[in-house]
């Protein structure tokens, strides 16, 4: 190191200069850090789907593409929809209240978490890391599921279970039951997913 | 600048070109003595030592395969599979190439591994090559990001669930999380915008890091000189040195370690070209098979699991769940009673103690059982995330954990051996209960090997001094053969 003395005033503007430097490449990087934001284009792709679901029998699901994520529609058998309120007790939240404003529309705030009890609508992405649960509608004993199975969804990837209703079981990786999608009748057999009469 | 040297003129032709050179690019012959022929390595080098060399050579295998395979490469979500397919189908030889690719990102994790392993036993972290060691565990750490997007590249079903999965572990931290996820894909779900940004950090923004680090774990380890199977410096100032200070248990790099490494190489390129030709899927583990379906996004496959290298830490995500949450905050809860009952630390800073871990306890949601909604913490699933992250991170910290008085297993006592050889056996079983698909044995099974993976760490300052440590020889132990 050299013995000449440090001058103040150089080393002041060395700091200064410095710091605007920094500032400088601050703003620089601004706009590529937000090049990684959504496009305006995938921002504009999100336009509300429409089902026709009459030729859902009981006992069967259909799925439909919304913003690109998997949406359920099933149609819950009569005993399907009366076992729902058994299960509460193994449910981390049956009576959807975690953060309802994102999961549940207020008008599925209720034992089958739909408008009406019959047809259940959910997105199908599982709330812990977001793969999407395959169909377990068969209750009984089968590998992953417990010896009481009573029939629902099971979550390939970290063995999540729901119910019928989408609401998650306690004790499982996944925290939040099933997103239900904002959605409407149009009439009997016309569904609109994305939209409900609210908006 | 150094001296311009005159050359006699009976001098032969080849010697006066080295000499043109020399005069003009002085540090070319540098480096190359500083590195290579004057590099001293100590000469009781093992088999464990093949790895660093050897992970040299498939960074260059992946690095030149994988220039071949952009050429034909479409970043594309509506192209990506198809034009895999075309490289293995229509591209002439295209097929050797992609599986020398695919087979290479296996194998570099196999001899990552392994060289990981030769550090751990040998105490190649300790003073003086921590740093060695962090430049190290960072490769590991850029890797395993490169594998990471390099696996979207397919657009296959794995490849496709694996990046949705991910990618939703970022947007389990509290607050910033969601928002995370978004900027990281670029849309509300993978898509073609995640697939062209992972092409790119895949093929040149994480390479050039990798090439960086790769160059500064070199240079460092030849700064402070290779550790050896006895953890005894060779080059220190005890250490003996013949007339001219060259380490008398040392022998330059070149050429005796390289002809040995490519004798290294030979054996390992064996391997290699046998699974490249006969078993390039290796029943599912290097190319699994769902990644042959091309994505869908409204079906995740049945059983989905990474590709084996990453399912260690994937055991110990799933096995965070809220009943191992409540055994964690048992355990802050026991260690905290240990540390107020049983040491002498005073008041100020037991009292700072209790007031973490109750905060701790609160974020761990170990108050969930009075109900009330204040008291509410942060999910399991969270936490699952800190602890494969933590799992990683722990590493780094090696350096400073271990308190024991030899570096080499060689000298330490017996049961250490032991130590190791659980730590390894737990290790395996974690990979293998991340290859298959949940069950509540396996989940018990992978949350005993997740504590007894952090033990292994966290109580390494401890367990690692006690016992009956060996004599440490003066010198190497050698045998010429």
């Amino acid at each position: 190191m050299s013995d000449t003395p440090v001058d103040a005033s150089k080393r002041t503007w060395l700091i200064a200069s410095s710091c605007a430097g920094a500032v400088g490449a601050g703003f620089a990087a601004v706009p590529f850090v937000s090049s990684f934001q959504p496009s305006e284009k995938a921002k504009a792709a999100g336009a509300p789907v429409e089902v026709d679901i009459s030729a859902l029998n009981p006992g069967e699901k259909l799925t439909v593409e919304w913003r690109g994520k998997p949406v359920w529609i099933v149609r819950r058998t009569p005993e399907q929809v009366k076992l729902l309120p058994q299960l509460d007790a193994q449910l981390a939240d049956p009576a959807s209240k975690r953060n309802p404003d994102d999961l549940t529309p207020p008008y599925a705030r209720n034992e089958s978490r739909s408008i009406k009890p019959e047809y259940l609508v959910v997105v199908g992405i599982c709330s812990h890391l977001g793969c999407s649960p395959s169909d377990k509608f068969q209750g009984g004993p089968q590998p992953s599921l417990p010896d009481d199975w009573k029939g629902g969804f099971l979550c390939p990837c970290h063995g999540s279970t729901f119910d019928l209703a989408g609401r998650v079981f306690k004790n499982k990786p996944a925290p939040d039951n099933l997103e239900v999608p904002p959605h409407m009748y149009l009439s009997d057999s016309r569904l609109l997913i994305g939209q409900d009469k609210q908006a | 600048m150094a001296e311009f040297k005159d050359i006699s003129p009976n001098a032969s032709a080849t010697e006066k070109l080295a000499n043109w050179f020399n005069n003009r690019y002085p540090s070319a012959g540098g480096f190359y003595k500083a590195h290579m022929s004057e590099y001293y390595a100590p000469k009781n080098f093992n088999f464990w030592y093949f790895f660093g060399s050897l992970a040299l050579l498939v960074l260059v295998i992946q690095i030149v395969t994988g220039i071949f395979l952009v050429m034909h490469y479409k970043p594309d979500a509506a192209k990506a599979f198809e034009s895999v397919e075309y490289i293995m189908r229509d591209v002439p030889w295209g097929w050797l190439v992609r599986y020398m690719h695919s087979t290479g990102a296996s194998a570099f994790f196999v001899v990552v591994y392994l060289h990981m392993y030769r550090g751990l036993i040998y105490g190649s972290y300790r003073k003086p090559r921590e740093l060695v060691w962090i430049f190290g565990c960072a490769i590991f750490l850029v890797l395993m990001a490169e594998a990471f997007m390099g696996y979207l590249l397919p657009w296959g079903q794995m490849s496709y669930w694996g990046a949705q999965v991910i990618v939703n572990l970022f947007s389990a931290i509290p607050f910033i999380g969601p928002d995370l996820a978004l900027l990281i894909r670029g849309d509300y779900v993978v898509s073609d915008a995640t697939l062209n940004r992972f092409f790119s950090f895949h093929v040149i923004a994480v390479p050039l890091v990798l090439l960086g680090l790769v160059a500064a774990h070199i240079l460092a380890l030849h700064d402070v000189g290779s550790n050896n199977p006895d953890g005894v410096e060779i080059k220190g100032p005890k250490a003996p040195k013949d007339a001219n200070g060259k380490p008398l248990d040392g022998i330059p790099f070149h050429p005796y370690y390289s002809v040995h490494d490519i004798f290294g190489v030979g054996m390992f390129l064996m391997v290699f070209s046998a699974i490249i030709f006969f078993a390039p899927e290796l029943g599912g583990y290097f190319l699994e098979y769902n990644n042959f379906i091309p994505a869908d996004p409204l079906k995740t496959p049945a059983h989905i699991a990474p590709v084996w290298y990453f399912t260690p830490f994937y055991s110990m995500l799933r096995a965070i769940t809220t009943e191992m949450m409540y055994a964690l905050s048992a355990i802050l809860l026991l260690t905290v009673l240990w540390v107020l009952l049983r040491t002498r630390a005073n008041a100020v800073v037991k009292g700072l103690l209790v007031v973490l871990a109750i905060a701790f306890l609160w974020m761990f949601n170990a108050f969930a059982f009075t109900g009330m909604g204040f008291l509410q913490g942060i999910d399991a699933k969270f936490w699952g995330v800190v602890v494969m992250g933590g799992a990683v991170m722990i590493l780094f910290f090696l350096p400073w954990l271990d308190k024991s008085p030899v570096k080499s297993i060689r000298y330490r006592p017996s049961w250490h051996k032991a130590v190791y050889g659980v730590f390894v056996v737990n290790f395996v079983v974690l990979a293998y209960l991340g290859v298959q698909p949940p069950s509540p044995t396996g989940e018990r099974i992978s949350q005993l090997g997740t504590l007894f993976y952090f033990g292994f760490f966290l109580l390494m300052p401890w367990w690692s001094r006690l016992g009956e440590f060996k004599p440490v020889p003066d010198r190497i132990t050698f045998a010429a053969h």
